[in-house]
């Protein structure tokens, strides 16, 4: 969880923990923490929590799979607020005054968010309408015109 | 393809165009660093905190302590290796008269106390987090981290990770020197 400035080796060292780790987990799973809750529902809400909130240090993990020191804390401040009766709204309020819209793997639906909603959608109707276009282009292609030197040629080749 | 050849036929420019463009955005991407996540808090309030002063028992420190006064935020640890990048730089701007508070972040007073003996003190107080809430309300996410709070107790400025010369020049002595002028 500490810094340091990124030189080329770094991320090449970075990219070879990415894969031990990768390989790593795929026999492990992080280290699950006995919790006691008020409730079943306030349990789910935890673990619906953790789920949704991601880890700022290892960034491709939620809160609920990250072993960083920081997603300990963070999960541990969960837990408390969900046992004190806070709303998941205000946990995630919460989150979001300290450590921005990131830390939500789900980011709300705003004009500087749009094309992170939709820019997959207008990736995919672009792909459609070439495919479409595509295929119009060469149906219309197959049907071949001869003029009739041609066909006379054509005629002649295959009575011999 | 007639004699005017490609460009008669601009169709054919287009997979260029199209890669030319992706290959733009795949450039931009590698240069931007993702472990730099912006701060909301920058332009608030800096949130507030009543912790304990290194080594002076039960002194605490609290931001309404600070309130009034510009001053730097140093988020640092003794096992924090980066650290050690940024340090000398601290201690120089504390040389120039930049008021540097220590956040001693999840350490050992011993190591703490050690590191400040053999590296020097840039801080003019040094408060202990030692379970790191007081960070999580400052958005702290990693060690080390710099804020500037102005005269007003706003965060004017946040850098994440060791500070660099320019980051000191730049943004640090310059806000400090502003903030001299408006008092």
């Amino acid at each position: 969880m500490e810094r340091k400035q990124t030189t080329f080796l770094n991320k090449v060292q970075h990219l070879f923990c990415m894969l031990m780790l990768l390989i790593y987990s795929l026999s492990a799973n992080a280290a699950t923490e006995v919790l006691e809750f008020n409730s079943p529902q306030q349990e789910q809400q935890y673990h619906e929590l953790i789920d949704e909130l991601r880890c700022l240090v290892c960034q491709n993990q939620n809160l609920a799979d990250s072993n960083a020191a920081l997603a300990q804390d963070l999960r541990e401040r969960t837990y408390q607020m969900v046992r004190s009766g806070d709303s998941s709204d205000e946990i995630i309020d919460y989150m979001v005054a300290r450590y921005g819209e990131f830390i939500m793997y789900r980011p709300p639906l705003k004009t500087s968010t749009y094309l992170l909603w939709f820019g997959p959608l207008v990736f995919l109707l672009l792909a459609v309408l070439t495919v479409v276009l595509f295929w119009r282009r060469t149906r219309r292609n197959t049907g071949v015109k001869l003029d009739a030197a041609s066909r006379q040629k054509m005629q002649q080749l295959l009575d011999d | 393809m007639s004699e005017r050849g490609l460009f008669a036929r601009p169709k054919f420019l287009i997979p260029f165009i199209v890669f030319v463009a992706v290959a733009g955005f795949f450039a931009a991407g590698l240069r931007l660093d993702s472990t730099v996540v912006p701060s909301p808090l920058i332009g608030k309030v800096a949130p507030a905190f009543t912790l304990p002063v290194l080594d002076q028992g039960d002194l605490t420190l609290s931001t309404d302590q600070l309130a009034g006064g510009f001053y730097v935020l140093n988020v640092w640890a003794s096992w924090c290796l980066a650290c050690r990048d940024e340090h000398a730089l601290l201690v120089n701007l504390s040389e120039k008269g930049v008021p540097i508070v220590g956040l001693n972040y999840k350490d050992k007073a011993e190591g703490a106390r050690r590191w400040l003996r053999d590296w020097g003190n840039p801080y003019f107080v040094t408060v202990v987090d030692h379970d790191g809430a007081a960070a999580i309300d400052w958005g702290v996410y990693g060690v080390p981290e710099t804020f500037i709070v102005d005269a007003q107790g706003v965060i004017r400025y946040k850098h994440i990770g060791p500070i660099t010369p320019e980051v000191a020049e730049r943004e640090i002595l310059s806000l400090w020197n502003a903030s001299k002028q408006h008092s």
